[in-house]
């Protein structure tokens, strides 16, 4: 029941878009992918998805290729939203809905379900061009969920909502992942996939530069933060050994340390020069990783 | 239902059910009602126009007004000559006062014939002049004839038609009642080709265009394979075009009963109309149908914009256009090189070749090459067009035609 991505590389001429992606996603996981815009997550999710097809290595699903003849079973949320602008929300679903494989019954039936759950019933004879983005973007969820796919490809699917919003359709998520729906999603949004996955890839022009669990990704980072706030100048505590980088603020400083331990060197050194009002040891965010990881080979 | 079928019949009612179809079937069916009743809106305008024109005649030697009147015969209700005693002046007086539509002036010329000067406000959109000149020239006739010492037997003998026929000696070749008849079927079907290829090819290529910019083909992409989708559509919008077509015809068919019944126009054309060659207008119909339909479907997969679809479709519009003047040129002269040729390309194909069996006694063999050249460019459109249809689909960009369907190729190869 795992999605398996084996050695796979996908490479347009001369230019590679993806490069050796190795990845296990079991049944039932949130799996995040992460990178910078053109690092390859949309290519990888057509080759998935079967729209086109690897160079190299294999991509199976309940140990078989993803095809059309599976397509029910999959639900996909491209990154360009696009609905028939001119088309009913119900004759919209109707017609995507069949071509999943169901029922026009069926659909009316879980299409009134989603539109009760994010209010917005009033909208199931709407003209798609007379909703608002936000609602626009729901009903594409609806979309790419109103077959009750067992795997489900979410490309960017908060990117563009409003808070309100963006809670909505995360919650919606999580429920369909509890309901044992694999989910594979992108984001440049760090704090999403920090939330929502255990596992997750960053791309990094089309090469994962980190791959695995969230906790490994964070333990083997090794790397902390410490935030200082105090009555009085901290920049001595550059050469404390173990520190990596030093940020002054106007009341504190934000210091990079290699491993907790340095984290009691830094607090000796503190002690007795005056008042610390905050003495803050913070695991990395998936920001500073990203950052870092991405940010360095940009440079 | 098969997806094929989902789509297929999506593609037909959304595009039934829009204005634009509506509209165009209503104009259509309306023109068609008005071609085949012809004859009548002739007569219903003509009836209206007989109104009697006054015309002033000033004869110095009063000898030609009412031979003039003689020879007006059947045109008398039209214009009324009616002497004036005044002099020219007063005469134009008259006509400036629009007492008078017009003034003649009749008089001896030197040679002793008749000559005559019509005066009118204007000498535009009038028949009166026209008929008079008519009947002056009978006028003059008469008097040159009656001058020679001719009666009017041997006049008339030598103003006889020439008795000329044609005849076909081979039992196969097309009699001349024939050849105009298939001349006007082989033109409409021409006309036919041309508009809904014109019409149903933009239409395809609009779709698949509209499907893209809104994005909505990713989706689609995912979970119907782009060859399925492309091929649904393509007969999705030639369903569409067969309904469109037998609701004119029918409205055409009703509305010509009456004509036919009298021996109008249309109806004497329709009849005796073999019927193997309808079928073979059905044949080459549908063959160029597929065959336009399969290209503008690429040509639509390659642009992001429907407002690019024009820049991509102008090349074929070109060669549909060529195609109509070709077969134009060729109903005058069917047996002309350019037109064997040509009947041969399969761009030209379905309406040259269509020509070719109307107006020329072809075998059967060069029928079926025809057609045979036709299937397999279209299944030779359909493979390549399928792999660029593919990749096209997902392509987002500026169109640049020939790089376009290198890429969209490289993005449908296994291996690239």
């Amino acid at each position: 029941m795992t999605l398996e991505l084996k050695h796979v590389t996908k490479r347009f001429g001369e230019h590679t878009a993806v490069n050796d992606i190795t990845l296990t996603i079991p049944k039932g996981e949130m799996f995040g992918m992460l990178g910078a815009n053109g690092a390859g997550k949309t290519t990888t999710f057509r080759m998935i998805l079967g729209l086109i097809d690897q160079t190299e290595g294999t991509i199976t699903w309940k140990s078989n290729k993803i095809g059309y003849e599976s397509s029910h079973l999959v639900g996909y949320l491209p990154e360009e939203r696009g609905l028939y602008p001119k088309m009913t929300v119900a004759d919209q679903l109707v017609y995507l809905g069949r071509l999943r494989g169901m029922k026009k019954a069926k659909v009316l039936e879980v299409l009134k379900q989603w539109l009760e759950r994010f209010n917005i019933t009033e909208y199931l004879h709407k003209k798609i061009d007379e909703l608002s983005k936000g609602n626009q973007q729901k009903i594409q969820f609806i979309a790419s969920v109103i077959h009750q796919p067992e795997l489900l490809i979410l490309d960017e699917p908060f990117s563009g909502l409003d808070p309100v919003n963006v809670e909505q359709l995360k919650k919606a998520v999580l429920d369909l992942k509890n309901e044992g729906t694999t989910i594979v999603f992108s984001s440049h949004r760090m704090e999403h996939v920090e939330e929502l996955c255990e596992h997750l890839c960053i791309l990094q022009k089309g090469e994962p530069i980190v791959n695995g669990q969230l906790k490994e990704v964070k333990r083997s980072y090794g790397k902390k933060k410490l935030m200082i706030e105090a009555e009085f100048d901290v920049s001595y505590l550059e050469a404390v050994e173990g520190v990596t980088s030093f940020t002054p603020y106007s009341n504190g400083a934000k210091l990079v340390i290699t491993k907790e331990a340095v984290a009691d060197q830094v607090f000796k050194a503190l002690a007795g020069r005056g008042s610390v009002r905050k003495f803050v040891l913070e695991e990395p965010s998936l920001n500073d990783i990203f950052i870092e990881k991405v940010g360095a080979s940009y440079e | 239902m098969n997806k094929f079928f989902i789509i297929l019949f999506h593609t037909f009612f959304s595009k039934l059910r829009s204005k634009s179809f509506i509209i165009s079937t209503i104009i259509t069916a309306v023109i068609v009602a008005g071609i085949a009743n012809i004859d009548r809106i002739f007569e219903a305008f003509e009836d209206r126009g007989t109104e009697v024109a006054e015309v002033g005649v000033v004869d110095e030697e009063n000898e030609y007004t009412a031979l003039v009147q003689e020879q007006l015969g059947p045109f008398s209700d039209q214009v009324r000559l009616t002497p004036l005693s005044e002099s020219v002046e007063e005469g134009i007086d008259r006509v400036e006062q629009g007492e008078l539509q017009g003034l003649l002036l009749l008089e001896e010329g030197p040679d002793g014939l008749p000559q005559g000067i019509f005066k009118a406000q204007t000498v535009a959109n009038q028949q009166a002049p026209q008929v008079i000149e008519q009947a002056l020239q009978q006028v003059k006739i008469e008097v040159a004839t009656a001058r020679l010492g001719l009666d009017e037997e041997t006049v008339e003998s030598i103003y006889a038609p020439v008795s000329f026929q044609t005849e076909a000696l081979s039992d196969t070749a097309r009699s001349e009642e024939e050849l105009t008849q298939t001349r006007f079927l082989v033109n409409a079907l021409v006309v036919v080709i041309y508009f809904s290829v014109l019409a149903y090819g933009n239409m395809i290529a609009m779709e698949v265009a509209t499907e893209k910019s809104s994005r909505v083909m990713e989706i689609l992409v995912s979970s119907v394979s782009p060859v399925k989708q492309m091929f649904a559509k393509i007969f999705g919008i030639g369903l569409l075009g067969i309904v469109q077509y037998m609701l004119i015809i029918l409205i055409g068919f009703l509305s010509m009963r009456g004509s036919m019944e009298s021996d109008g126009f249309i109806g004497d054309m329709m009849s005796g109309v073999p019927v193997s060659l309808i079928i073979f207008a059905l044949v080459f119909f549908l063959l160029g149908y597929l065959f336009y339909a399969t290209i503008s479907a690429v040509l639509g997969s390659l642009v992001s914009r429907t407002e690019e679809v024009n820049i991509v479709i102008t090349p074929l519009t070109m060669i549909v256009v060529v195609a109509f003047l070709i077969s134009m040129f060729g109903l005058n002269a069917p047996e002309s090189g350019i037109i064997t040729v040509t009947s041969y390309i399969p761009f030209f194909t379905p309406m040259v070749m269509f020509l070719r069996v109307g107006m020329l006694q072809l075998p059967f063999w060069e029928i079926a090459l025809g057609i045979i050249v036709m299937v397999i460019s279209i299944v030779f459109l359909a493979l390549i067009g399928a792999r660029i249809y593919k990749g096209g689909v997902l392509m987002y960009g500026k169109v640049s035609s020939l790089k376009d369907i290198k890429q969209a190729l490289a993005l449908s190869k296994k291996e690239s």
